[in-house]
C-alpha cells in the first residue's frame, strides 16, 4: 500500500493535461481528490501507528547495489505524510480560488504540484538513502519548476536557479556522505544503520559522514548561511509557497535531521552543529524579518527563522542520547517533543499566514508594507485569520504556538544541566540567544499583523480599494487557523496520536509512544520559562513602537547583502571564468584540437610503458633481418618522406603510391598473401582515385608557414612517432596472456570448413563484424554520391568555376593508345577470369570477396581507362548502388538464414556436394555470404569511381 | 627485423601525422594514407613476424603465422580505401564552397556569406 501511496500522485499527474479536454472545470477539482483520499487514508492509519506498530514493506530493485524500494510508516513518517497530504489538500483548494483556470499553464502546475506531492512522500516514507536521494532530488526539481511558473519573470527564474544550485548541492554533499554511511555499514537501510549505530561513533568516517549529510539537511532546510534561497523562491505563486517553502519541502532537512538522529546522536559534533546552526538561524531570520517591508520576504525569513528554531530543539534533544538514565533522557528528550510540536504548529499558522498575504496581495494588488494599513475594518475575516495566525507565531497564549514555545524554552533552560558535551559554561549562551530572538519574532509578528490590518487606509497607494475575499478562498487558511485554537484546547490528544509515536521514533532506544509521552499543559506555576515569555511579551511591545528609530532595526532597501553578494559573484566568477578558461583552449582551429589529442595520445602512452613495470622492451626471439626486406623499408620510408617535399600534385600521390606498394610487398614477406593482394589493387584503384579526383583540387602551394607553425608539427609528429615505435617493441615484449589466434587455426578447418584461415575469420568467425563493414563501405559510397550529385550548388562565379575549369584542363582518363584499348579487351576478361577463381578459392586458398571484388573493380576500371567511361557505362548497364543493396541484402539474408535453423545470426553450414563438371566440392554456406560481400564491395567501389569520374 | 619493422612503422606515423597537421587538404588525405599504412604495419608486427607458414591450412610445417591482425588489416585495407574517397570528395566539396583547400583558411568568411 505504501508503494501504491507515492505512485498514485506521480500516476494522477500524468492524466492532469487530459483535463484541457474540459476546459469548462479548474483542474484543481480534479486533483483534489488525491491529497484528500490519501490523507483520509493516513488518518485511519494513526491508531495502528500509535499503538507502536510500524509497517515495512520492501521491492527489489537493485539489489546487487543494496538499493531497494523499501519503505516504512512510522510516528514521524506518517506524521510528515499527514503534513504532506493534509496542507496538500488545502493548498489546492486554496489554489482553485487564487489561479484562474484560463491560463494554458494552470495544467503544469498541477503536475508539478502531484509531482512534488509523491516525491515528498517518497523521501519521507523511503527506508533506503538512496531512494530516498532520488526522492529528495526530485523535489528540489519540483521547487525548481514551481518557483520558475511564472518563467518570462527575470526574478522569477533567478529564484528558481538558485534554489536548485543550493540544494542540489547540498543533495550531492548528502549524497556523499550516505555512500560514506555505505561504506561503514554495508548497507543502505536506515534502520539497519541505525541497528549499528554504536559501532558507528568510533569510525574516522563517521563525522565526515555526519558533515556531509548535514549540509544536505541545513540547505534544504534553509538553515545559515545556507538561506539565501528560500527569500527568492518567494516569487513562486503563493500556494506554492505556503505548501513547499513554509509546509514540507524546507522541512524535509528537518525531516532528515531526526531521521538521522538514532544513528549520529551521542556524537558531541551532532549536538553541537545541529543546536548552533539551529540557534543562529533562528536570530538572523528573525532579526532579518523585522528589516523587510515584502510580507511573504517577511514570511520567508520569519519561515527560515522558525526552521532554526526546530533545527536548534532537535539538536539539544539529542543530548538525551548521552545518557542511559530514563529519568535524565526524559529530561532532555522533552526538546525533541517541543521540535515536534512545534513543527505541526508551524505548518499549521505559517501556512494560513502565507494564505492569508496571498489574500491581502489578490485583493489589493501589493505585498508592500509601506503601501498597506488599515485594512481590519474592509476585510475583518482576513484579519482574524492573520491575527491568530501571528499570535501563535509569536507564542501567545490561549494558541498552541504558546505551548510549543513555553516547552522550547523549557528545552533551553533545561540544557543549562546538561554536561556530557563539555563547554557547559557555553550552554549559558543557548537560552539567552533563544530569548532574544523570541523577541524579535513577537516583534515581526506584529508587524505583520498590525502593519496591514492596523492603522489607516493609505488609498492614495493602492491601485483599488481592497475588499473581503471570497469564501472560497477564506475556507483553507480559516481552516488551518481553527487548527491552532483546537490543538490548543486537546493537546494531549494530539501528542498521543501524532507527537508522541513521532518523538519514539526520532529518539530511538527501543522508546514507545508511551514511554515517550510528555504531558503538556498550560500552566506550569512561576517558572522561569513563564518570565521568560512575558520578558518577550514586554520587550516586544516596547520594541515594536520604537524600532524604526533604530537604523540598524529599520528598513533595508536593497534587500540584498553579503551573503547574496557573495553567491551573485561566485555564481558570474563561474561563468565568466569557466568561459575565459574554455576560449584559451578551444580556439576553433581543428589542427589544435588535432595537437592535443596526439599529444595526450603520446603522453599517456609512454607514461604508461614507463610506469607498468610489467611491460619491458622485448629483444629476443626476433626474425632474421634479410637484405631484401631491409631494402623496401627503406624504400618505402624514402618515398614517404619524399611527400612532404613534393612540389607537385601528382608527384605527392605516386610517392604514397610507391609506400603503398612496399607495404605489398613487405605483406607479402611477413607470411600475409591475402594482405599482398587486397593491398596492390587497392593501391592501384587509389591512385587511380587520386588522380581522377587531384584535379579539382588546387595545385600544391609551398608550404609558407613560419618556423614555429612546422616545428611544433614536427614536434608532436615526432612524439608520436616515437610513442609509436616503442608501443610496437613494447607489445612484442610481453604478452600478459595467450593469444587466441590458436584458436582460429586449431578451429578453422574443423568447424567451418575452411583451410585459408583468415578468409574464414572474415566470413565465419568475425561474420558480423564484415557485414557491418560493407555496410559502413555501402554508407561512405552513398556520402561521396551525395556529396557529389545531391550538392548544394555554389556561386557560379566563384569556386565552382575554379572546380570546372581545372576540370577541363585536367588529368584526361581516357587513354587513346591503340594497344592498351585492343589489349585491355582480353586482358579486361583474363582479370575478371581470375577474379571469380580468387572468389571461389578463397575459402581455402588466398582470395575472397574481398579480394575478388577490387579485382573485378580494377578490371572495370582499366576498361574505363581504355575506352572512357561514357562507353562503359553504356556497354554494362548496372546500377551500382543497386548492385551495393543487393549484396548487403545477400550477406543479410545469409545471416538470418540461421534463424530458420535455430542458430545463432550468423552461423555457416558447409558440407561435400557432387556437383556434374566439378566433381566432389565443398560447399559453405559462408560461400554466399561472401558472395554478398563481393557484390557490396564491387557496388561500392564502382559507384565511387563513377560518381566521382561522371562529375565533369 | 621487428625493431627495424618498429622503427619503420615509428617514421610512417611521424610522416602522416605531420601532413596531418599541415594546412593543405590534399596532405591532409595523403597524410592519412600514410598513418594507415603505418597502423598496418602496426598491427602485422605486434603479432611477430616470419613466425611459420602463411595462415593457409595444409601447408607444409604445422606452424603458421598469427591470422588475427591479417584479418584485422584486411578490413583496415578496404575501410581505408572508402574512407580515403569520401576525405577527397569532402575535400573537393570543401574547396568548391569555400574557395580554398586550407584548413581554418581565413579567406573563407566572405565567400561564403554570398553563398
Amino acid at each position: 500500500m505504501l508503494h501504491v501511496l507515492i505512485l498514485i500522485p506521480f500516476l494522477w499527474a500524468a492524466l492532469i493535461p487530459l483535463m484541457r479536454a474540459l476546459p469548462r472545470i479548474h483542474p484543481g477539482w480534479a486533483v483534489l481528490p488525491v491529497p484528500a483520499l490519501l490523507f483520509a487514508y493516513l488518518l485511519s492509519r494513526i491508531p495502528a501507528v500509535s499503538g507502536g506498530e510500524s509497517e515495512f514493506v520492501s521491492l527489489p530493485w537493485m539489489p546487487d547495489l543494496g538499493i531497494d524500494l523499501s519503505l516504512t510508516l512510522d510516528g514521524w513518517s506518517l506524521l510528515f505524510a499527514l503534513l504532506i497530504t493534509g496542507i496538500g489538500s488545502l493548498v489546492v483548494w486554496y489554489s482553485m480560488f487564487y489561479m484562474g483556470k484560463s491560463s494554458e499553464s494552470i495544467r503544469h502546475f498541477y503536475v508539478y504540484l502531484l509531482m512534488f506531492m509523491g516525491a515528498m512522500l517518497g523521501v519521507v516514507l523511503s527506508d533506503n538513502l538512496m531512494v530516498l536521494y532520488a526522492f529528495w532530488e526530485l523535489t528540489s526539481i519540483a521547487s525548481f519548476l514551481l518557483i520558475a511558473f511564472w518563467y518570462r519573470r527575470e526574478r522569477s527564474r533567478y529564484g528558481a536557479l538558485k534554489s536548485m544550485l543550493i540544494t542540489v548541492f547540498g543533495g550531492l554533499a548528502m549524497f556523499a556522505g550516505f555512500n560514506l554511511l555505505y561504506g561503514m555499514t554495508g548497507t543502505y537501510s536506515i534502520r539497519e544503520i541505525a541497528a549499528q549505530a554504536a559501532d558507528l561513533s568510533g569510525q574516522s568516517l563517521f563525522l565526515p559522514a555526519m558533515i556531509l549529510v548535514l549540509l544536505g539537511a541545513f540547505t534544504k532546510s534553509a538553515q545559515f548561511p545556507f538561506h539565501i534561497w528560500l527569500p527568492d523562491a518567494m516569487e513562486a505563486p503563493t500556494p506554492v509557497s505556503a505548501y513547499l517553502h513554509s509546509a514540507t519541502m524546507v522541512k524535509a532537512g528537518l525531516y532528515l535531521v531526526a531521521r538521522m538522529s538514532p544513528i549520529f546522536a551521542g556524537g558531541s559534533e551532532w549536538f553541537w552543529i545541529v543546536s548552533l546552526t539551529g540557534l543562529i538561524t533562528l536570530l538572523y531570520g528573525s532579526f532579518k524579518a523585522i528589516r523587510q517591508t515584502d510580507l511573504k520576504a517577511l514570511l520567508a525569513y520569519s519561515t527560515i527563522s522558525q526552521l532554526g528554531l526546530i533545527m536548534s530543539l532537535l539538536g539539544v534533544g539529542s543530548a538525551a542520547a548521552f545518557y542511559d538514565d530514563p529519568a535524565r533522557a526524559a529530561f532532555f528528550g522533552l526538546a525533541t517533543t517541543a521540535a515536534v510540536f512545534h513543527l505541526i504548529n508551524h505548518a499549521v499558522f505559517k501556512g494560513s499566514l502565507f494564505m492569508v498575504v496571498g489574500i491581502v496581495d489578490h485583493e489589493a494588488n501589493t505585498r508592500d508594507l509601506r503601501k498597506l494599513g488599515g485594512l481590519m475594518k474592509l476585510m475583518p475575516v482576513t484579519f482574524a485569520i492573520a491575527l491568530i495566525g501571528s499570535f501563535s507565531m509569536a507564542g501567545l497564549p490561549p494558541l498552541s504556538g504558546f505551548l510549543s514555545k513555553e516547552m522550547f524554552f523549557t528545552a533551553m533552560v533545561n540544557i543549562w544541566e546538561f554536561d556530557a558535551a563539555g563547554a557547559q559554561s557555553w550552554m549559558l549562551l543557548l537560552p539567552i540567544v533563544a530569548w532574544v530572538a523570541s523577541v524579535f519574532t513577537f516583534v515581526y509578528s506584529m508587524i505583520l499583523v498590525f502593519k496591514t490590518f492596523g492603522g489607516r487606509v493609505k488609498a492614495d497607494k493602492l491601485d483599488k480599494l481592497p475588499h473581503e475575499a471570497s469564501a472560497g478562498l477564506l475556507a483553507a487558511p480559516i481552516l488551518l487557523v481553527s487548527l491552532a485554537v483546537v490543538f490548543a484546547l486537546i493537546p494531549n490528544a494530539l501528542a498521543s496520536a501524532l507527537i508522541d509515536p513521532a518523538t519514539a521514533a526520532i529518539r530511538g532506544n527501543g522508546l514507545t509512544a508511551e514511554t515517550a509521552h510528555v504531558s503538556i499543559h498550560f500552566w506550569h506555576g512561576w517558572t522561569p520559562e513563564l518570565f521568560m515569555t512575558l520578558g518577550v511579551v514586554l520587550l516586544g511591545i516596547l520594541l515594536y513602537r520604537t524600532y524604526t528609530r533604530f537604523s540598524l532595526l529599520d528598513r533595508e532597501w536593497s534587500g540584498r547583502d553579503t551573503l547574496n553578494r557573495a553567491y551573485n559573484g561566485g555564481l558570474s566568477l563561474l561563468e565568466n571564468g569557466g568561459r575565459r578558461a574554455t576560449d584559451l583552449y578551444m580556439t576553433g582551429s581543428v589542427r589544435r584540437y588535432l595537437i592535443y589529442i596526439l599529444l595526450f595520445l603520446a603522453v599517456s602512452l609512454c607514461g604508461t610503458l614507463l610506469l607498468s613495470p610489467n611491460i619491458r622492451l622485448g629483444m629476443d626471439d626476433y626474425a632474421p633481418i634479410t637484405f631484401y626486406e631491409v631494402a623496401m623499408v627503406i624504400v618505402m620510408l624514402a618515398a614517404a618522406a619524399a611527400v612532404p617535399f613534393a612540389r607537385s600534385r601528382v608527384n605527392a600521390i605516386l610517392f604514397t603510391g610507391a609506400v603503398g606498394y612496399m607495404v605489398t610487398g613487405l605483406f607479402l614477406v611477413f607470411r600475409a598473401p591475402d594482405l599482398a593482394l587486397t593491398q596492390m589493387i587497392v593501391e592501384t584503384v587509389s591512385v587511380i582515385l587520386f588522380l581522377l579526383c587531384f584535379k579539382f583540387l588546387p595545385k600544391l602551394k609551398r608550404e609558407k608557414e613560419k618556423p614555429v607553425f612546422k616545428w611544433t608539427n614536427l614536434i608532436v609528429a615526432g612524439g608520436v612517432g616515437v610513442t609509436m615505435t616503442l608501443v610496437a617493441l613494447a607489445a612484442m615484449g610481453s604478452s600478459p596472456f595467450e593469444p587466441i589466434s590458436e584458436y582460429f587455426l586449431r578451429e578453422s578447418y574443423e568447424s567451418a570448413g575452411g583451410k585459408n584461415v583468415v578468409n574464414v575469420i572474415l566470413v565465419d568467425f568475425r561474420g558480423f563484424d564484415t557485414l557491418f563493414e560493407i555496410m559502413v563501405l555501402g554508407i561512405a559510397s552513398l556520402g561521396i554520391y551525395g556529396l557529389i550529385k545531391l550538392g548544394v550548388k555554389t556561386n557560379p562565379n566563384g569556386g565552382q568555376a575554379a572546380g570546372s575549369s581545372s576540370g577541363r584542363s585536367g588529368f584526361p582518363l581516357v587513354s587513346n593508345d591503340v594497344i592498351l584499348r585492343t589489349m585491355s579487351r582480353v586482358i579486361v576478361l583474363i582479370i575478371i577470369a581470375f577474379s571469380l577463381y580468387l572468389f571461389f578459392a578463397g575459402h581455402n586458398d588466398p582470395g575472397g570477396g574481398f579480394i575478388a571484388a577490387l579485382m573485378t573493380a580494377a578490371a572495370l576500371i582499366l576498361l574505363a581507362v581504355s575506352f572512357g567511361m561514357d562507353t562503359v557505362r553504356r556497354v554494362i548497364r548496372v546500377n551500382y548502388r543497386i548492385l551495393t543493396a543487393i549484396g548487403l541484402s545477400i550477406a543479410i539474408l545469409t545471416g538470418t538464414g540461421s534463424f530458420v535453423f535455430g542458430v545463432p545470426f550468423l552461423s555457416h553450414a558447409f558440407g561435400h556436394f557432387h556437383l556434374p563438371i566439378l566433381g566432389d566440392t565443398e560447399l559453405a554456406t559462408a560461400v554466399l555470404f561472401d558472395l554478398g560481400v563481393y557484390l557490396a564491395v564491387v557496388g561500392v567501389v564502382m559507384n565511387i569511381i563513377f560518381t566521382i569520374k561522371g562529375e565533369d | 627485423m621487428e625493431w627495424i619493422m618498429a622503427i619503420a612503422v615509428g617514421t610512417l606515423f611521424m610522416i602522416g601525422i605531420y601532413l596531418i597537421l599541415t594546412k593543405s587538404l590534399l596532405r591532409v588525405i595523403l597524410g592519412t594514407s600514410l598513418l594507415t599504412h603505418g597502423v598496418h604495419l602496426l598491427l602485422l608486427t605486434m603479432a611477430g613476424l616470419k613466425r611459420g607458414d602463411a595462415p593457409v591450412l595444409g601447408g607444409g610445417s604445422g606452424a603458421y603465422a598469427d591470422p588475427l591482425p591479417q584479418a584485422l588489416i584486411l578490413t583496415s585495407i578496404v575501410i581505408s580505401f572508402g574512407v580515403t574517397a569520401l576525405y577527397f570528395v569532402l575535400a573537393y566539396r570543401a574547396y568548391q564552397t569555400r574557395g580554398t583547400d586550407e584548413i581554418d583558411g581565413s579567406d573563407a568568411e566572405g565567400k561564403e556569406a554570398d553563398s
